[in-house]
């Protein structure tokens, strides 16, 4: 195992790949806790929709796709945010919208592809505008991706402990004085960012994945929402890695296939977990206080099992 | 002439802006009818799925159960078997998958599942992803898979989206009255004996069925297009269940006409047409709403919030009748 891991990172680019998986998977795996915690798991579903459009246009206008891509997740996590302040935005809402502008990236799609005669480059970067390129990341790249991921993980960090609060009981925190619309907003900002920073490396469409797998999984270990926040991380992060160097062991795999795999798999795990150790023991009821780190070998069920 | 190439010719000679000479060239491309003809049903048959997906809040899962069938679509083509049957067994095999989850976890309500209807979406556009890469790329393919092509729908896919979309509607016929009694007041329903948790389940299958559908027409990620749009715009403008129903259908199958027309005819894909018919409709609904309202005696019942109004109607008839 380790002499696969000396080899896997003896070439540059995979080196980078990992640099950038590890930072996007910790700012997703916390990022992804919260979002599920508060129940909008859609809004990060239809901010994965408009990163498409948001990379798609900008590669139809012939800028920087980073620039499309901040820019249409900011946008769409700042209306989102507006929307959301007023009771009228629900499901609904963010679902019309969001096709609506889903319908805005196939049209840049179809100019970028028709823009030049050549038919394999920029079919092909439609694709990995959806499914994600992270073998495919240049050094500077990675760097940005780097500070990007880590600058979000460093300001949910910091408003870790009220953002819970709000997240948890928004009346009760309002009436303690904490500022619940501007955490709301603030992490919608949050959100909107990691969503354009993992779009290069999962992919528009896949995104969702690596925000909501390791969350639910970590939910599900563990009742308490400060060790979920990072279990979900630790499990995003080891999911990254083993995904990664699944994708380099058998080429066929695309890496975003990878990680989703392992993810999903450690989610699954979660369910399977409890429901087999209640058939060995029936007389036991496991608790939710149990739950220590290492992803799912330790998970006891804090979801279900300690209803 | 394949149909790709009658398209471009007919394309390239452009409208003569006469409506009857134009609608003659157009259905005279046997793929058009055909185009024509899926839309049709798969309007119909969305607007109504659609409009008791909007009640009951299920737009999420009813994206993720379209979304999965690019996966299934994906699989068949690799496989080699008819790619109908993979949207199909795509989004079915979902539907079970969301409809199995256990209801109960931290957090807020629902967020559990939600969590897995987010990872079963995008662990299956990473299956469908795999599949793509085994099969050695079909990139043309995979945009038309996830954005909507109108020139490849064949006579037997019509006859199986017909059939589908049939037996979809007469399974919703024969449990619609206590399904819409679940969705609106579903605590009072299971206390009066109705089986509130099999009609969740029956209603994801449908559900399900139906984005399969959809997603035959405006490619798997314009689902919403169909599904939401015609029904969130109808729930905005009446609160009455057959007269929001059948707007819901109205508007569906003008749209899906208009944005075919209008894509036959320019170079842009299908799959925006729809999506910004469809936003264009809901956007006036809202708005007719807002300007009307404030000519109505009485206030508006409700918020904004979609299917507010329905559950207040129909809670309020119920009780008058009971």
């Amino acid at each position: 195992m380790t002499t696969g891991a000396f080899f896997v990172l003896a070439h540059p680019f995979l080196e980078s790949a990992f640099a950038a998986g590890t930072a996007i998977a910790l700012a997703s795996g916390l990022v992804g806790s919260v979002v599920v915690l508060r129940g909008q798991v859609f809004a990060g579903d239809a901010l994965s929709h408009v990163a498409f459009t948001g990379a798609l246009a900008a590669l139809a206008l012939g800028v920087d796709l980073r620039l499309g891509l901040y820019g249409g997740c900011l946008a769409f996590a700042l209306l989102l945010a507006v929307l959301g302040r007023r009771t009228g935005a629900d499901d609904t809402v963010i679902g019309s919208v969001f096709a609506w502008v889903l319908g805005l990236g196939a049209l840049f799609l179809s100019l970028f592809t028709a823009s030049s005669s050549g038919t394999g480059g920029n079919g092909t970067a439609g694709v990995s505008v959806l499914f994600g390129s992270i073998l495919g990341l240049t050094g500077g790249q990675a760097l940005v991706d780097v500070a990007v991921a880590l600058s979000v993980v460093a300001a949910l960090v910091a408003i870790g402990r009220p953002l819970l609060f709000a997240s948890l009981d928004p009346a009760v925190a309002a009436a303690r004085g904490v500022p619940v619309r501007a955490l709301s907003t603030v992490f919608f900002v949050l959100l909107g960012l990691t969503a354009g920073v993992a779009t290069q490396a999962v992919g528009a469409l896949l995104l969702l994945g690596l925000l909501a797998a390791p969350a639910g999984a970590a939910q599900r270990m563990t009742a308490r929402p400060y060790r979920a926040l990072w279990l979900s991380a630790a499990v995003a992060v080891g999911s990254m890695w083993t995904g990664l160097t699944i994708a380099y062991v058998a080429p066929v795999v695309p890496p975003s296939f990878g990680i989703l795999g392992v993810a999903t798999t450690v989610y699954l795990a979660t369910f399977a977990w409890p429901a087999l150790t209640r058939s060995r023991r029936p007389g036991l009821r496991p608790t939710a206080t149990t739950a220590s780190a290492p992803a799912a070998a330790t998970a006891t069920g804090g979801g279900t099992g300690a209803r | 002439m394949s149909p790709h190439a009658a398209h471009t010719v007919a394309a390239l000679a452009g409208p003569v802006l006469d409506p009857v000479v134009d609608l003659r060239r157009m259905l005279a491309l046997h793929f058009m009818v055909n185009a024509f003809r899926a839309g049709t049903i798969v309007a119909v048959l969305a607007a109504v799925v659609g409009w008791l997906m909007v009640l009951r809040r299920q737009s999420f899962a009813g994206h993720t159960l379209a979304v999965v069938s690019f996966p299934g679509a994906a699989a068949a083509i690799w496989l080699g078997v008819s790619a109908t049957a993979g949207y199909f067994a795509g989004s079915i095999v979902a539907a079970l998958v969301i409809a199995l989850v256990p209801r109960s976890a931290a957090g807020r309500p629902g967020s559990q599942e939600s969590a897995v209807i987010g990872t079963v979406q995008a662990f299956a556009l990473a299956c469908g992803a795999l599949f793509v890469s085994l099969y050695g790329g079909f990139l043309d393919g995979i945009t038309g898979l996830l954005f909507g092509s109108f020139l490849g729908v064949s006579d037997g896919q019509v006859l199986a989206l017909g059939a589908v979309a049939v037996a979809v509607l007469v399974v919703l016929a024969a449990i619609g009255r206590p399904l819409l009694f679940a969705t609106v007041d579903g605590p009072v329903a299971a206390a009066r004996g109705v089986p509130t948790r099999a009609l969740s389940v029956a209603f994801l299958l449908l559900l399900g069925c139906t984005a399969a559908e959809v997603s035959q027409v405006t490619g798997a990620l314009l689902v919403f297009a169909l599904l939401v749009m015609p029904a969130a715009a109808a729930q905005q403008l009446t609160a009455r269940p057959v007269v929001g129903l059948a707007l819901a259908v109205g508007f569906g199958l003008v749209v899906v006409w208009v944005s075919l027309s209008v894509a036959f005819w320019s170079p842009w894909p299908v799959g925006f047409w729809v999506s910004t018919f469809g936003f264009a409709l809901y956007l006036g609904a809202i708005g007719w709403r807002a300007a009307t309202a404030r000519y109505r005696r009485r206030p508006v019942r409700g918020t904004g919030v979609a299917g507010e109004r329905v559950r207040a109607r129909a809670l309020s008839s119920g009780a008058a009748g009971a």
